[in-house]
């Protein structure tokens, strides 16, 4: 399996997925710039977190229209697994690869701490290996990641299984207080209908290393082990 | 060719909350003692100039600008467009 973690003006985790994929998870993996990134070259990509273009506008937009995600919607067409994080997941959105919006957390504050979050489908490329309702601990970090939708968007997700993540509280259930950004319904991740293009606020790439971690958790291996497997 | 000076103004719908709007409500003007003001809604201000022959070509132009671009997200926002003036 040969992965692209794809680069933005602006990308600042693509260093960091980029080290768990390759001496981690020993995947072969290469860092693409965004406007020389072919579809064909690749059997799954990532798109990493940061602030691609400022931010400005919107987060995630003015990625949206860059060449790289012409030739991501091949790859999801084609069903080869697509990842988000965190700006990532933003960027999906906005090219409406996923459905929905990410505005600006509740709190008006970027949050950045490590939160619970739980797996509410294993039906997906990218949690098939995990039991539905484990809880994962991993970091966030981002300012826009409420998630909203309409409520027909949202009876789609749920009736359709998309909803793959959920902020929950300590003790795994899904309060006003385990949900750090005032996200519809908790949501944290979702998937497309394919079921194999995955956008999550969550970093599981700074999840990876026991030692890194002050909860010694490598929960986000658990999501990222997918780009070991064709 | 005439220049027209076009304002698009970008809303979160009433369905999502607007926190910005809140907090200036709250810990600005209100606390500031103006308490007959009950609601602000942010939103984001972009101007234009925009080449075209007419007033209503112009203003087709943004539109269609907006929406082929998504310069808002029509899940969560509105997008208004108005032509305010000619420059000369």
């Amino acid at each position: 399996m040969k992965t692209a973690v794809i680069q933005f003006p602006g990308s600042n985790c693509d260093l960091d997925i980029f080290h768990v994929l390759k001496d981690v998870l020993q995947i072969e993996t290469d860092l693409v710039w965004h406007t020389n990134f072919k579809a064909e070259d690749y059997d799954g990509a990532i798109l990493p977190g940061g602030f691609s273009y400022g931010d400005y506008l919107r987060a995630g937009i003015i990625a949206a229209h860059s060449p790289a995600i012409d030739q991501v919607e091949i790859m999801a067409q084609e069903g080869k697994p697509i990842i988000g994080i965190c700006n990532g997941f933003q960027i999906l959105i906005e090219s409406e690869l996923l459905p929905g919006a990410l505005l600006s957390n509740q709190t008006r504050t970027f949050i950045c701490k490590w939160v619970n979050i739980k797996v509410e489908t294993n039906n997906t490329d990218f949690t098939r290996n995990i039991s539905e309702g484990t809880i994962l601990k991993i970091p966030i970090a981002h300012a826009e990641g409420r998630y909203t939708i309409d409520p027909k968007g949202l009876k789609d997700l749920r009736e359709n299984d998309q909803i793959v993540l959920r902020y929950v509280d300590e003790n795994g259930n899904l309060t006003k207080i385990g949900n750090p950004n005032g996200s519809m319904d908790s949501i944290a991740g979702i998937c497309n209908n394919d079921r194999n293009v995955f956008g999550l606020m969550p970093h599981p790439e700074r999840a990876s290393e026991k030692i890194l971690s002050p909860f010694s958790s490598s929960d986000g291996l658990k999501i990222l082990n997918r780009f070991v497997h064709t | 060719m005439p220049s027209f000076n076009v304002e698009i103004i970008i809303e979160n719908k009433k369905m999502a909350r607007d926190p910005e709007g809140e907090t200036i409500t709250r810990d600005l003007i209100n606390r500031g003692g103006f308490q007959s003001i009950t609601n602000v809604r942010t939103g984001k201000y972009l101007k234009l100039s925009v080449k075209a022959e007419k007033k209503e070509e112009a203003e087709h132009i943004v539109r269609e600008m907006s929406n082929s671009l998504r310069i808002y997200n029509p899940v969560v926002h509105t997008c208004s467009i108005r032509i305010k003036s000619e420059e000369l």
